[in-house]
């Protein structure tokens, strides 16, 4: 009862003038940015945050959270079109969202995504508002050792489910936190990395510097070299007969959608997982699932709803983790984890009890963003489709512009523009490599906030490690990262095995 | 592509090592009563790196990973032509920042960029190349009263604060 009085009040903050208009332009915008083809919520959010210094934090997280929920939409759209992923989350949606509009039947398509994603939102937010204030009342109790046990989770999570290359992966993590670690020692106060006596780097370097250097120019460096040649925009005719049929032929992909919001919303909750494994996952499961499978890949409307369904779902699952521990779900939550620092926030359970009106504003704001984003979805999507048609050169040199202001702002130093710069051209060359750029987004992000919790725990059980153990939070916890980081070593003794057992054999 | 995951591994590995360099001019090791010294954390996780580079250069002298398979060229030549031309001239633009600041550097990128890379019309690029700044100005300058870098374009700037201030 309580927390639906305290979701009411969430309304309140939500319904005033200045954050109901945030939430519609927010949405409005990201569906923008998840339809045009390679940029996704991970990126809008990072180029955009510089940008929400105008408003209050509350204003600027729902505008940011309306971002994310726009965007799951949007990316279904590119996918659906033009068959490029509008944003890694909705890779799984090109499988037979491009086979349906090649068939003459993307409008159906369209509407099936857009009605799926406000379904899994739907059961996320309600989800989310029942196991948030009890998540974050257990979480009061966590003492270093268990924030360090989470954080350890959230990288092991990279190793275990993140499906790239491990040696690169853990490259990654272990970078980012390294970067996250130039400035001052936060304990004894010295400079450490400071590269030289550079003064730029007394401050260290910010999250933002990184994620703005890796999603915004080294993204767009991606983009414009896999998005060279023609593009072929498929042709949707919508009538408001279309869109009824449209809406009736939901019915058959009811079952397909409410397993991928269930699914993507868990997944989401795994710290670091987010939407693209979620939306994969989905996907895997509604094609098991399905009575025909052999019909998925080739225009099955189920393939549509599921990953859609699953990737708002597993967006507002992210959510809970970042609000309840200050440990992010997903890359996305990562920035804006970082964001509420930069607003003089503190992340984690204390939120709830000391800025109870920025949380709940928070979480009443996805139910409005989540309507939001389907009327404008459905009632815009020939403006999307033009969308899609904007030559990338133009796009590319006003996101770079977007970029190079954005970096300057938050410390107005030209030295992080540089910084950023140097950021983003390598991460494009690493990305070539198959070096994963997520997992170091959110090492810096959570780097120093696990240094301290290391050092603390570590003060308080005078250098044994085996307080991350002993503690049956952080010992629980710690286990079950400990199985994340051995589960591809078992994965590749067995597929070695196997392999010399087939060998054999033969 | 061979080639440039063992260079991209190297260069890691020694990018590493002098992080750990760094790092060990702060204590490293326990401090009694302090805990671990300051520059323990980052010392370790350099070490890390190294590994994992090591690891990765192991795997491209066994040929496991699949860009140490990969015969297909790291970046061909229109590749490279692309890379050289967005990235070079986005550097030139954060350079030019310094001598000409935003209003000017902005405005020239985006001629550059549209006219000659993309070749849209004039008309565009002009209509762009000129709101941009002004609508940079009035969002960062008048509304979040945050002041972008202007060089030497500076003095041109003191009519516009008399009239806003």
């Amino acid at each position: 009862m309580e927390t639906l009085s305290l979701l009411g009040s969430g309304f309140i903050t939500v319904f005033q003038p200045l954050n109901l208009a945030l939430v519609i332009f927010g949405c409005a915008l990201g569906l923008f940015i998840g339809a045009m083809p390679g940029l996704g919520s991970v990126n809008g959010v990072a180029i955009l945050l510089p940008m929400t210094f105008i408003v209050p934090p509350t204003g600027a997280i729902i505008f940011l959270a309306a971002i994310y929920y726009g965007a799951m939409y949007g990316g279904a759209i590119s996918s659906i079109m033009l068959g490029i992923p509008g944003a890694s989350t909705a890779v799984a949606t090109t499988f037979d969202g491009r086979p349906l509009a090649l068939q003459g039947r993307g409008d159906q398509a369209l509407i099936t995504a857009a009605t799926a994603s406000f379904i899994g939102g739907t059961i996320s937010v309600v989800l989310f508002t029942a196991f948030a204030p009890p998540l974050a009342a257990v979480a009061l109790a966590f003492g270093s050792p268990e924030i360090f046990a989470l954080m350890m989770l959230a990288f092991a999570t990279f190793v275990g489910l993140g499906g790239d290359d491990i040696p690169k992966t853990l490259f990654s993590i272990f970078i980012g936190l390294v970067l996250s670690a130039v400035g001052l020692d936060i304990i004894s106060g010295q400079p450490r990395l400071v590269f030289g006596n550079i003064t730029g780097f007394y401050h260290g370097i910010n999250f933002l510097v990184l994620a703005i250097g890796i999603y915004g120019i080294g993204e767009i460096l991606w983009t414009i070299e896999t998005s060279r040649g023609k593009i072929d925009v498929s042709q949707a005719t919508l009538t408001f007969r279309r869109l009824i049929d449209g809406f009736r032929g939901m019915k058959a992909t009811i079952k397909a959608t409410l397993m991928g919001s269930f699914l993507g919303y868990f997944v989401g909750i795994l710290p670091a997982a987010g939407a693209t494994p979620g939306s994969l996952m989905a996907y895997g499961v509604a094609k098991t699932m399905a009575k025909d499978p052999d019909s998925f890949g080739k225009g099955n409307i189920e393939g549509v709803a599921a990953p859609e369904a699953a990737n708002n779902a597993a967006s507002t699952g992210s959510m809970l983790p970042m609000l309840t521990l200050g440990i992010p779900g997903s890359p996305t939550t990562a920035i804006l984890l970082g964001g509420m620092v930069i607003w003089g926030l503190e992340p984690g359970p204390l939120m709830f009890v000391e800025n109870p009106k920025f949380v709940w504003g928070l979480i009443a704001s996805l139910y409005v963003a989540n309507l939001f984003s389907l009327l404008l979805n459905v009632s815009l999507i020939p403006a999307f489709i033009w969308v899609l048609k904007l030559p990338f050169t133009i796009l590319a040199p006003m996101i770079f512009i977007l970029c190079v202001i954005g970096g300057y702002a938050p410390t107005q130093d030209m030295h992080d523009v540089w910084l950023m710069f140097i950021f983003g051209v390598v991460g494009y060359l690493m990305r070539k490599l198959d070096y994963p750029m997520a997992p170091a987004v959110l090492a810096i992000v959570l780097g120093p906030l696990a240094e301290p919790a290391m050092r603390q725990s570590l003060i308080i059980s005078d250098g044994s490690l085996m307080i991350f153990f002993g503690r049956p939070i952080a010992g629980s916890i710690m286990a079950v990262a400990l199985l994340l980081f051995l589960l591809p070593l078992y994965k590749a003794i067995k597929a070695a095995l196997s392999k010399r057992a087939s060998g054999s054999q033969a | 592509m061979r080639l440039a995951e063992l260079v991209m591994a190297v260069v890691m590995a020694i990018f590493s090592a002098y992080l750990m360099w760094k790092s060990a001019e702060l204590p490293i090791g326990w401090i009694p009563r302090e805990g671990p010294g300051g520059g323990a954390f980052p010392f370790w996780l350099a070490a890390g790196m190294l590994v994992c580079c090591i690891i990765i250069i192991v795997r491209w002298i066994r040929r496991t990973s699949p860009p140490s398979r990969s015969s297909e060229p790291y970046m061909d030549k229109a590749t490279i032509k692309l890379f050289v031309i967005s990235a070079g001239s986005l550097g030139v633009m954060i350079a030019s920042i310094h001598i000409i600041g935003v209003y000017f550097a902005v405005p020239l990128f985006l001629v550059f960029y549209m006219r000659f890379v993309g070749h849209h019309q004039w008309s565009t690029t002009a209509a762009l190349a000129i709101t941009t700044p002004i609508v940079s100005f009035l969002f960062f300058e008048i509304a979040l009263r945050l002041t972008l870098p202007k060089g030497y374009s500076e003095p041109l700037f003191y009519p516009l604060y008399d009239f806003f201030f």
